[in-house]
């Protein structure tokens, strides 16, 4: 069962990418469908605080899911890539302008120019999960024959199945990021704006709702065969454990348990994509199975095993990410925590906004009571001499490979302490020696 | 040896749009990655500074600094995304032939990238919520995956280069070893640790340009000086180590790759005791218009006096990198190179001697001009490493042509990439820029919208 492993990695990481990447997505669905002025404003600007943080963090699970999937299975990946040439570049584009646009709000100053980011922000984040939705039901209905771009270019994803998947995603996302956004809102104590993505988490959770079943119908018409894979034996089961689950998150959200709401949102989430991976096992892509579409015995244990090493590390990082951005230590404004003041403390300086100081005005650029540093030891600049000569020796005139792994950490070695020696001198004083 | 292709071979129209498009995907996102590698050092050089010292000019500058890192990591973590999608969106045979061989390195980079994002996040948010010694601390992971992330990226270029670690038996990949193939690479070592020190390079004579224009603009307190004088002296120390490896990666090459140190030279017919040619055209089997040192080209690559130099002669014309490409860009990247050494320790030497920053404009006039040269310089020796491996994609293995797409529409999305990239492009200077108009220290009474987010 080897084989089957990076795939159930795959789906997991599906699954979180859609939770916390969907999330993520949602902000801008709700960013672009909030009123204009002062509440529409506040809406914007919550969205945009509470992603800030996280958003790289989430986007990396696609990335996680990219490359476990082309290391895992290197034909199906390279059949769905080109057969999906047009979503996945359309998702490709997204991200790149939903990217910029969190580069580019740090730099902001006007209303105007925040609205303008928004835009761009908003319009992305709707094109990227509907297409990536689109590349997935495109899948799901088998219209990604093996093959370099074997398939259609265009009604391959432009059919009423991968259509409603792609709407679905979309629906999703805001339903997701309504929920996090208003557990984010009574966090920090904003009433109005809980108010606001409360109803907002409900009517797009009920719409989500009515979009799936009604996306029964459509699936019934348009792909009989995943309908009748879906809808019999465990995936029926899950498919129901997900309905379920999608009724409790409704009812937590009503009762404003936002936090046992975001569990089972995801709970939902993951039951459909596992239903819908049981029901196709094993089949990959149309006649090639997940075993025949696996890499070699090697590769996969050692992805396997990086895998499984990755999550050690990376589990404990991403939990203290979320927990200090979750437990509202991020938010503007937060108190800082105890003993944020070095040796010497820091003097606070009082500048007007929007004046620049001039370079030798007090108190930022004044003369400051410092510890001299000691003076930088002859003895460095010695080691530094001696490891620049021994790295051209072992490095440039040696030729073996062993000699220039030590010529390669004598050079490190010269930078490091030369380094060390000239800057700090100057440095430790008041700059005087500039 | 038969060609191995996983999916039917295709016959693609635009592959030159589609190289070009690679290419310039590329070298949007690699002065990108120079910052990745270096810039959050020299942050947390400053930060630390600060913490020794209480001086809040230090804490200033680390906070400046710390939005140019996020900005650039974010648009960074865009240009990267799309790389990747690349591999399938125009390479899709590539990936579907040696996926199972190279594919562990990006998925370990994929971690990498996870850990950096969580601690680039934390770090940037977590100013004054933090205590500073776990600030400190939160900046450590970014150093180091700044450093593994090349690793592994640069392990599957190495592969690329000089592929092992798997077999082909009838055009079919087997008897694979990842580990092998992207680890115990001997053409791994050279590339990581030229690209790693071009990082500290690029990143060091870019920012000090930015505060060397300002200079020539009268902008000159204790401040600037301060941020002046840790980009450069990294810049200064790095340049010329880079000459020194730049001489064993070329060695390397030699042995590895003969037929791209004929591209990079102009040697059309093997040779004893080779010539070195400066400048001049590759035409007829020779470079015309150079200037020609006699013999120094097999001391160069082989510290000897009468080597044999592989010539391109030795492989049929279709086999052959684009000659002039390949050497115009390596003979940019060393000149860019020396020059940089060079100015680098006048600096030093300057530094060292009178004990203060060169007086003179004209340097920094020359670092104004060093930044953006450095790019150039980065940019043109990617150019040698992936011009030279063509026509292949794996060397000697696969070529290009077997790994393109059979999509249709090449050229639409490569004019929609070029438009998206200027555009983003017009963004990062637009954004650095405001950054760099901010008023020295943003009083925290102002309301928050008018507080930069990170």
């Amino acid at each position: 069962m080897l084989y089957v492993l990076p795939l159930v990695f795959v789906l997991a990481g599906l699954v979180l990418y859609a939770v916390l990447g969907g999330a993520d997505f949602g902000a801008g669905f709700w960013q672009l469908f909030s009123a204009p002025g002062e509440r529409g404003e506040r809406i914007r600007d919550h969205a945009h605080h509470s992603m800030g943080p996280v958003w790289e963090a989430n986007h990396v699970w696609l990335i996680f899911v990219l490359t476990v999937f082309w290391t895992g299975y290197p034909v199906a990946f390279g059949s769905i890539a080109s057969t999906l040439a047009v979503p996945l570049f359309l998702a490709a584009l997204g991200i790149i302008f939903r990217g910029a646009a969190y580069a580019l709000r740090a730099g902001a100053s006007t209303r105007r120019e925040l609205r303008m980011v928004d835009m761009v922000f908003s319009v992305s984040s709707l094109l990227v999960p509907f297409a990536l939705g689109a590349m997935i039901g495109a899948i799901a209905a088998n219209r990604v024959p093996v093959g370099n771009a074997a398939g259609a270019m265009f009604s391959s994803w432009l059919n009423p199945t991968a259509i409603l998947i792609g709407v679905l995603a979309v629906g999703n996302t805001a339903y997701l990021a309504a929920v996090y956004l208003a557990a984010d809102a009574a966090r920090s104590g904003e009433v109005e704006l809980e108010r606001d993505f409360r109803a907002r988490s409900l009517g797009a959770g009920l719409v989500s709702g009515a979009i799936a079943v009604g996306g029964l119908v459509v699936l019934h018409a348009d792909d009989h065969v995943l309908f009748h894979e879906l809808t019999r034996g465990t995936p029926l089961v899950i498919l129901i454990v997900s309905v379920l689950a999608g009724i409790v998150t409704l009812g937590l959200v009503y009762r404003r348990q936002f936090e046992a709401a975001r569990l089972s949102s995801a709970v939902a989430v993951a039951a459909v994509i596992a239903a819908w991976a049981i029901a196709r096992y094993p089949v990959l892509l149309p006649g090639l199975t997940v075993r025949q579409a696996a890499s070699p015995h090697d590769t996969l244990v050692t992805l396997v095993v990086a895998v499984l090493a990755g999550g050690v590390i990376l589990f404990p990082s991403l939990a203290l990410l979320f927990r200090l951005a979750l437990t509202g230590r991020f938010d503007p404004g937060a108190a800082p925590a105890p003993a944020p003041a070095p040796a010497g403390g820091p003097a606070k300086a009082q500048v007007p906004a929007g004046s620049r100081p001039a370079p030798a005005a007090p108190p930022l650029l004044a003369r400051v009571a410092v510890r001299p540093g000691p003076a930088a030891p002859p003895l460095l600049t010695r080691v530094a001499v001696a490891c620049l000569i021994a790295g051209i020796g072992f490095l440039n005139v040696a030729n073996a490979g062993w000699a220039h792994a030590i010529g390669v950490l004598s050079l490190f070695g010269f930078m490091i302490t030369a380094f060390l020696t000239i800057v700090p001198a100057a440095l430790a004083g008041d700059g005087s020696g500039l | 040896m038969s060609p191995a292709v996983a999916l039917a071979p295709v016959h693609q129209q635009y592959l030159l749009q589609a190289r070009q498009m690679q290419a310039l995907s590329f070298a949007v996102h690699i002065p990108l990655v120079a910052f990745g590698i270096s810039f959050p050092l020299m942050v947390l050089f400053v930060e630390w500074m600060f913490m020794r010292t209480g001086d809040p000019l230090y804490r200033t500058l680390a906070r400046r600094w710390a939005r140019v890192m996020a900005a650039l990591f974010a648009v960074g973590v865009i240009t990267g995304t799309i790389l990747s999608f690349e591999m399938g969106l125009l390479w899709p045979n590539f990936t579907a032939t040696f996926g199972s061989v190279f594919g562990l390195g990006f998925a370990i980079e994929g971690f990498s990238f996870f850990m950096e994002a969580i601690f680039i996040g934390i770090y940037l948010y977590g100013w004054d919520r933090l205590s500073p010694r776990a600030h400190l601390a939160c900046g450590i992971p970014i150093v180091i995956t700044g450093f593994t992330g090349s690793l592994t990226v640069i392990a599957v270029n190495a592969w690329m280069n000089h592929p092992g670690g798997f077999r082909l038996r009838g055009g079919k990949v087997t008897d694979v070893h990842p580990l092998t193939a992207l680890f115990a690479n001997s053409y791994l070592w050279h590339e990581l640790i030229h690209m790693y020190i071009a990082g500290y390079i690029v990143t060091g004579f870019l920012v000090a340009a930015a505060y060397a224009f300002g200079r020539l603009r009268g902008n000159w307190g204790r401040f600037e000086r301060t941020a002046i004088a840790i980009p450069l002296t990294i810049a200064a120390l790095a340049a010329p180590v880079e000459v020194l490896v730049g001489d064993w990666a070329a060695r390397d090459v030699a042995v590895t790759q003969p037929l791209k140190l004929a591209a990079i030279e102009g040697v059309g017919a093997t040779t004893r005791g080779a010539s070195e040619h400066l400048l001049g055209w590759y035409t007829d089997g020779q470079v015309k218009y150079g200037i020609a040192i006699p013999h120094l080209l097999s001391l160069l690559a082989f510290h000897s006096w009468n080597a044999k130099v592989t010539g391109l002669d030795t492989v049929p014309p279709s086999q052959q990198p684009p000659v002039n490409v390949v050497r115009i860009s390596f003979q940019l990247m060393v000149g860019i190179g020396t020059m940089l050494a060079l100015l680098g320790i006048f600096y030093l030497v300057v530094r060292i001697r009178r004990k203060r920053l060169p007086e003179s404009l004209w340097f920094y006039r020359a670092v104004v001009l060093a930044g953006p040269l450095s790019v150039v310089a980065l940019i043109a020796g990617w150019t040698v490493t992936e011009v030279g491996r063509q026509p292949w994609v794996v060397y000697r293995v696969m070529p290009t042509a077997a790994a393109v797409t059979g999509a249709k529409g090449i050229p639409v999305g490569y004019a929609t990439l070029v438009i998206t990239y200027i555009l983003v492009g017009g963004a990062v200077v637009w954004i650095l820029r405001r950054l760099a108009g901010a008023p020295l220290e943003v009083p925290p009474e102002l309301p928050p919208e008018a507080q930069p987010a990170y």
